[in-house]
């Protein structure tokens, strides 16, 4: 199992060719409270840096964008009963989609657990 | 935090200490949320009691030869019926501009001498030279600006956090104000607030405010509450935001802000934009801001397109967001006058889908105001 992260803050976790995309734990402290999570269906083709899902804090809503090239296999219908998930298992029960990688490079290339760490001690 | 361009309130300390975070409001330096989240600020407040920071807003004092001259002074520049307040009474009114569009919304006090009015941060550098601009040069205009800050206790525990700390609270009327000593501190206090719920607004002298704001956070039931639950908690309750539900481009009858404006001076007129007003409470106005409630989980926020079901534009969401207490997406804005009545269904336009929804009731959240 490898985890990669993007400078939008979003993770991406590969497990036996499938992935699992969501948002990191300093991603959902900057949001604040979650109350609704728009999550894809399975088929949609997603291009890396491309609207992928969105999520709503009480005050506003961000776009969840494509770690990567690939195609949704699932949506997390959990988040639909309770967004709150995404504050209380970011990188757990919160996560967002389900997909297959078209070009294992594009996620060879994110970072890694120690490079985000970097990235968001500099932010 | 720390912008040094920003302006602070007395309590800026308070809130770093408090762990807030800080954001950019009205130039000043505001707290929008502290630890413990926007979503539990909000529930808190609906079940306990909520202490606000709202120094950000004006206060001005205006005096005059006679409280007459000055009343009618203030009236000529407002539609609200200054005249027919007892002292100690409150009046919720706004500054019309010619075309009866909305400049700022404001609370009047009347008091033995003097008129006290609340005017929105945001607006405060306008409004000011409006009254100046606006009232006989006798009036003055004596704003209280950093010499004053200004909080707000809400909720339904404010009445007996309040009482602990001024007994004559408990009984005080909804919409009245009086001068009053809490611990040795001067204050105005009054019984109104923004949230929907029963609540104090209390004047105190900059100096004071902090040592005033301990007091009350120090009492059974109160937590600070930031501007992120102020506006959930005014957006269930139906009530207007200037800047976003109400501007110059809108008016008190399309803003349904009617029930503002008494008989006398619907007939007397004598504001600016009276004409305009008056035309259309006699023909009805062609838009008119209503509740609308999402039927989904999705909220619509601010300048969502609403559309009727055959797809045709007939306004936009003013405000919109999450309402914890209601559970769910809620939102207010401007709808065509055929499509005003409640129950009327509509499509907001979000993300390019079109999500149902409902003209619907507004206060979201039922209004818990002390009703003696």
């Amino acid at each position: 199992m490898t985890i990669r992260f993007t400078k939008d803050h979003e993770w991406i976790k590969l497990d036996g060719g499938v992935a699992t995309v969501g948002i990191t734990d300093y991603a959902q402290n900057a949001l604040g409270d979650v109350v609704f999570v728009e999550v894809p269906d399975a088929g949609k083709v997603l291009e890396q840096g491309k609207d992928a899902a969105v999520v709503e804090s009480v005050k506003a809503a961000s776009e969840i964008y494509a770690p990567v090239d690939g195609t949704v296999l699932e949506g997390n219908a959990a988040l639909g009963d309770d967004p709150s998930l995404v504050n209380t298992a970011p990188e757990g029960d919160g996560w967002f989609f389900k997909m297959s990688i078209k070009d294992m490079a594009q996620f060879e290339a994110l970072m890694d657990a120690d490079a985000y760490k970097s990235f968001t001690e500099g932010l | 935090m720390g912008d040094t361009s920003l302006l602070r309130t007395p309590l800026y300390d308070l809130h770093v200490e408090l762990g807030a975070k800080m954001v950019p409001f009205a130039g000043y330096d505001m707290p929008v949320q502290y630890p413990l989240g926007v979503l539990k600020e909000h529930l808190h407040t609906r079940t306990r009691a909520g202490l606000f920071d709202v120094s950000h807003m004006g206060q001005v004092r205006l005096r005059g030869a006679s409280i007459d001259a000055v009343i009618q002074a203030l009236e000529a520049l407002v539609p609200g019926d200054i005249a027919a307040l007892a002292p100690g009474r409150i009046r919720y009114t706004m500054f019309t501009n010619d075309e009866g569009g909305i400049l700022d919304d404001l609370m009047v006090t009347r008091f033995e001498d003097h008129l006290y009015v609340v005017i929105n941060a945001g607006c405060k550098v306008e409004d000011l030279a409006h009254l100046k601009a606006g009232l006989p040069a006798d009036i003055s205009i004596d704003y209280l600006g950093d010499d004053a800050g200004l909080l707000a206790l809400q909720g339904p525990e404010a009445v007996s956090v309040m009482a602990r700390l001024l007994p004559q609270a408990a009984t005080m009327g909804f919409m009245s104000a009086r001068s009053a000593m809490i611990d040795g501190i001067p204050v105005q206090i009054s019984r109104s607030g923004y949230t929907g719920e029963d609540g104090y607004e209390i004047s105190v002298g900059a100096a004071d405010a902090e040592k005033l704001a301990r007091l009350i956070l120090a009492q059974d039931g109160v937590e600070a509450i930031g501007l992120g639950a102020r506006d959930s908690l005014r957006l269930e309750a139906g009530l207007c935001l200037y800047g976003h539900d109400i501007d110059t481009t809108t008016n008190p009858v399309e803003a349904a802000l009617t029930w503002t404006i008494s008989k006398r001076r619907k007939t007397d007129g004598g504001f600016p934009g009276a004409s305009v007003v008056q035309a259309q409470l006699a023909g009805g106005p062609a838009r008119k801001r209503v509740g609308i409630l999402p039927e989904g989980k999705a909220p619509a926020r601010e300048h969502t397109e609403i559309q009727d079901l055959s797809g045709n534009r007939i306004g936009e969401i003013t405000s919109g967001g999450f309402g914890p207490t209601a559970g769910g997406p809620v939102a207010m804005g401007y709808v065509d006058a055929g499509s005003a009545a409640v129950g009327t269904p509509v499509q907001l336009i979000v993300r390019g889908k079109a999500l149902p929804a409902k003209v619907a009731a507004m206060p979201f959240a039922p209004h818990r105001y002390f009703k003696g």
